[in-house]
């Protein structure tokens, strides 16, 4: 148990101290899946609209495919998107293997099917009789579109976490195509298993408390945004 | 709506640019093994590399089946792996050329009390034996790397199989983590001698060790053949090859370890012929 109080400590000096790897890492790790997530809702808003308010023949079939995305195992998602961009992949010469980009697109594919599964149920469960009210109005659907919007905005923010927090701590995609390069494509999680792989077990702890730590203040101040909204409805 | 999707147009297309220009630059693309990484010679050669040449250096750590498997599909420019049987066939199918550079000595290594009596044997397969005839605990890396290899190979020489066996246990994980593991477990395990000095010290167990210099751990450097694939960058993958021969280098690898070893961590392969 040492060792985990050890970890505690090792983070403590190492936030404090502003280790100059560490705080590189740690903006990093930031930066590449807050752009995969925005990425994500943006996309993902878009096709659980899409499977809510238009039904064609299919369309369960597709949505069971977006429920299963939901689940998908990141590793394969990487393993997929390096035999795109393998030199010898039909993407190759764009030589965007190990390169924070790739990372980005592993991560966007990752969260995409999460946030496009929660929004699809949120809107969904939208009472039946307010969309009938809202269209009797003579609304265009964009406009439809927009009002929904905004009354499964919980359940938005809720998804827009849930997407975050899977491509946050996601390790197999981001090692397989971002290559954990030192100073270029290492996040967080790579340096978790590069430690524990060295046998540096307190420095793995430290980090994984780092990133604990930027999850809950992420989160942390989404769920204030959503929790306010929710007091001003009841 | 029209400004959100000119927006995202925009934008997207700013994405699509830039990934292209991340092609532009002078990339080489090297493959290399654990070991390698976690003795912290992997950041110093890229640092020292970069500067001297301008290239920008990326380094994969994989194992060396892998690493090696990488370089029969062209998808690095050059590695450095230490599996000599297999880096041999790698070089007679014309995948590319080897330069052994640097070496360090395998170790048998186990707990301070030796419940088997290994440390006074003759050579290795001597101590093999006695493990397997005390049934003492031995943890195997298990994972085809340059060093389980060896391990096979000498219980082959003496003609045991311990796979089934339940004193012989494949840990399926680094040379650092299989170490811990037996150090904990007070078994037997065969080691590098760079990645026992590093460990050894913080891993709060009292080891001790057996040397056999029959078993050297030999670092080769190769350039994956440009004729093969026409993608390889020949001109990197030489540079980077001529680069771990320079002074500037053998100095680094006569310092790195000494601190805390008798004898550094990756010998330069120079001294031993």
């Amino acid at each position: 148990m040492e060792i985990v109080l050890e970890g505690i400590k090792k983070a403590f000096f190492l936030l404090f101290s502003l280790d100059e790897e560490i705080v590189g890492i740690t903006l990093f790790s930031i930066k590449i899946s807050g752009i995969a997530t925005i990425i994500s809702v943006f996309i993902g808003i878009i096709i659980g609209f899409f499977l809510a308010l238009f039904h064609f023949p299919g369309r369960q079939i597709l949505v069971a495919l977006l429920n299963t995305g939901m689940g998908a195992p990141p590793v394969v998602v990487g393993l997929v998107i390096c035999l795109f961009f393998w030199r010898n992949g039909p993407f190759g010469f764009l030589g965007m293997l190990y390169t924070p980009y790739a990372m980005i697109i592993a991560q966007a594919l990752i969260a995409t099917p999460i946030v496009a599964g929660i929004s699809l149920a949120a809107i969904q469960n939208i009472p039946e009789k307010l969309k009938k009210q809202i269209m009797a109005l003579g609304v265009t659907k964009i406009q439809l579109a927009f009002f929904l919007l905004r009354e499964a905005k919980l359940s938005i923010l809720a998804a827009s976490m849930a997407g975050f927090g899977g491509v946050i701590s996601e390790v197999g995609a981001s090692m397989m195509v971002g290559g954990n390069i030192k100073g270029y494509t290492r996040v967080l999680t790579t340096a978790i298993v590069l430690e524990t792989n060295k046998g540096n077990f307190e420095v793995a702890l430290a980090l994984g408390f780092i990133l604990f730590l930027l999850t809950f203040a992420i989160n942390q101040a989404l769920t204030a945004i959503q929790q306010r909204e929710s007091k001003n409805r009841w | 709506m029209l400004v959100i999707f000119r927006f995202v147009l925009f934008s997207s297309l700013i994405f699509l640019c830039s990934c292209l220009l991340a092609a532009e630059r002078k990339v080489v693309l090297l493959a290399t093994t654990t070991s390698i990484q976690d003795s912290g010679l992997l950041d110093k050669l890229v640092l020292l590399f970069e500067e001297r040449s301008g290239y920008l250096l990326k380094a994969v750590v994989v194992g060396s089946g892998q690493a090696l498997a990488l370089g029969r599909k062209g998808e690095v420019d050059v590695l450095i792996s230490h599996s000599p049987e297999e880096e041999k066939s790698f070089v007679d199918s014309g995948y590319g050329r080897r330069r052994p550079f640097a070496y360090n000595y395998y170790l048998l290594v186990g707990p301070k009390e030796d419940p088997c009596s290994i440390y006074k044997a003759k050579n290795a397969e001597q101590a093999l034996k006695r493990i397997a005839e005390g049934k003492c605990p031995f943890f195997s890396r298990g994972d085809n790397s340059g060093t389980h290899l060896v391990e096979k190979k000498l219980w082959k020489k003496i003609g045991i199989d311990p796979v089934k066996e339940k004193w012989y246990q494949e840990t399926g994980q680094g040379m650092a983590a299989t170490l811990k593991i037996a150090l904990e477990k007070k078994g037997y395990t065969l080691c590098d001698s760079a990645t026992y000095c590093r460990v050894r010290g913080f891993s709060g167990f009292e080891s001790s060790h057996i040397v056999d210099r029959r078993l050297r751990n030999i670092y080769s450097v190769i350039e994956v053949n440009p004729q093969k694939f026409k993608w390889v960058n020949e001109k990197g993958a030489n540079e980077f090859s001529k680069f771990l021969f320079s002074d500037e280098v053998g100095a680094l690898l006569w310092k790195l370890g000494k601190e805390k070893c008798s004898f550094p961590f990756f010998i330069p392969y120079e001294r031993w012929k």
